[in-house]
């Protein structure tokens, strides 16, 4: 048990390392350099992109369900939330939908 | 100050609901995704107070499951969270100033927090440091509730959890979807999911994280780049 306080300790640290770091990094009165504005105009949407492929890592497509479950609820979670633009209805629709794909029919 | 606050309180408030049902049902899903792999309350209280960072306490789960070593654990929480330094950096200015609440306000950034915040114009007379203090400390309300509640129940659960973990997915593809839909620039968000994708498919699921950091790092420099020379072309034109 003492190695999953750790554990708990460890990703207790890194988030906070991760989001106080451009505080410490660029205080009150210190200017910024340019290209950080850019930065933080763009990356959040490239942060994006990388957690949904981050998401979808163990995905085989060579195994026995070629990655259809996910290719399939994916494409529905997107398409809904263009339909409807509702954040809980795409999600738990999506979520319900994949459940069914692979308990049921993959 | 106290009716400041409550005024505040008042306004923060609705601007949560999407992140109010979002997180019960994420929390949820994650409260049931630790009891069924055997942690219970304590843990899912914990982990959603001091932790606070949702794709990481799923990912989490099978860090615990497998009881890697802590030092994995942190490189796992580095990477996961390193979106966090660009939120970080977006808010710097909005922050810029704010006594006392400050450390908590970070502390508390997710996603969703950093989504509303960032949309966030407090009207003016306004305590504009209550009205973020208030949109951060609700929303960590509603996650760990959501937790909590996904743990309690997780112990009746009678049916087949298989495929639950794809709340996180969706998530995530909604919010790329939205993304989308309101920005005109589409560079960005291709080149996070193409670089990823090229690099998971050239180093593997386990390692290619840290690469595709590098790898959008540096087609976003060339993006900056490209753009000021087009900026600087245009200037030179109109004279």
């Amino acid at each position: 048990m003492q190695r999953e306080w750790m554990i708990v300790a460890a990703m207790a640290a890194g988030t906070l390392i991760t989001r106080f770091l451009p505080f410490i990094l660029f205080p009150a009165g210190k200017e910024k350099p340019r290209y950080l504005e850019y930065l933080g105009k763009t990356l959040p949407y490239a942060a994006m992109g990388l957690l949904v492929v981050y998401c979808l890592k163990g995905v085989n497509f060579l195994g026995p369900s070629h990655g259809l479950p996910e290719i399939l609820a994916v494409a529905a979670v997107a398409a809904l939330h263009c339909w409807k633009r509702n954040s809980l209805l795409s999600i738990g629709i999506g979520t319900v939908f994949y459940m069914f794909l692979v308990q049921a029919v993959f | 100050m106290e009716k400041n606050d409550c005024s505040a309180f008042r306004y923060a408030f609705p601007k949560t609901v999407p992140v109010l049902v979002g997180y019960l049902f994420l929390g949820a899903a994650y409260g049931i995704l630790m009891k069924v792999n055997g942690f219970g309350l304590v843990w899912t209280l914990a982990i959603s107070v001091f932790v606070y960072a949702g794709s990481l306490q799923y990912a989490g789960v099978s860090l615990l499951a497998a009881a890697v070593h802590p030092l994995y654990a942190l490189a796992m929480s580095l990477m996961i969270n390193a979106r966090h330094l660009f939120y970080g950096l977006s808010v710097l200015e909005k922050y810029r100033g704010i006594k006392g609440y400050k450390p908590y306000l970070i502390f508390a950034l997710t996603d969703e927090t950093f989504s509303v915040i960032c949309s966030e114009g407090p009207p003016e007379g306004m305590n504009r440091v209550a009205v973020y203090f208030w949109i951060s400390f609700l929303d960590q309300i509603y996650w760990v509730a959501g937790s909590v509640i996904g743990c309690l129940a997780g112990g009746f659960l009678t049916f087949n959890t298989e495929g639950l973990d794809f709340a996180l997915t969706a998530l995530f593809v909604v919010i790329f979807t939205d993304q989308w839909l309101t920005q005109k620039d589409h560079r960005p968000a291709l080149t996070g999911l193409l670089v990823s994708a090229a690099c998971l498919a050239v180093f593997g699921a386990d390692a290619f994280i840290i690469p595709a950091m590098a790898g959008i790092l540096a087609v976003i420099v060339g993006l900056e780049r490209t753009d000021r020379k087009k900026v600087e072309t245009a200037c030179r034109e109109n004279g």
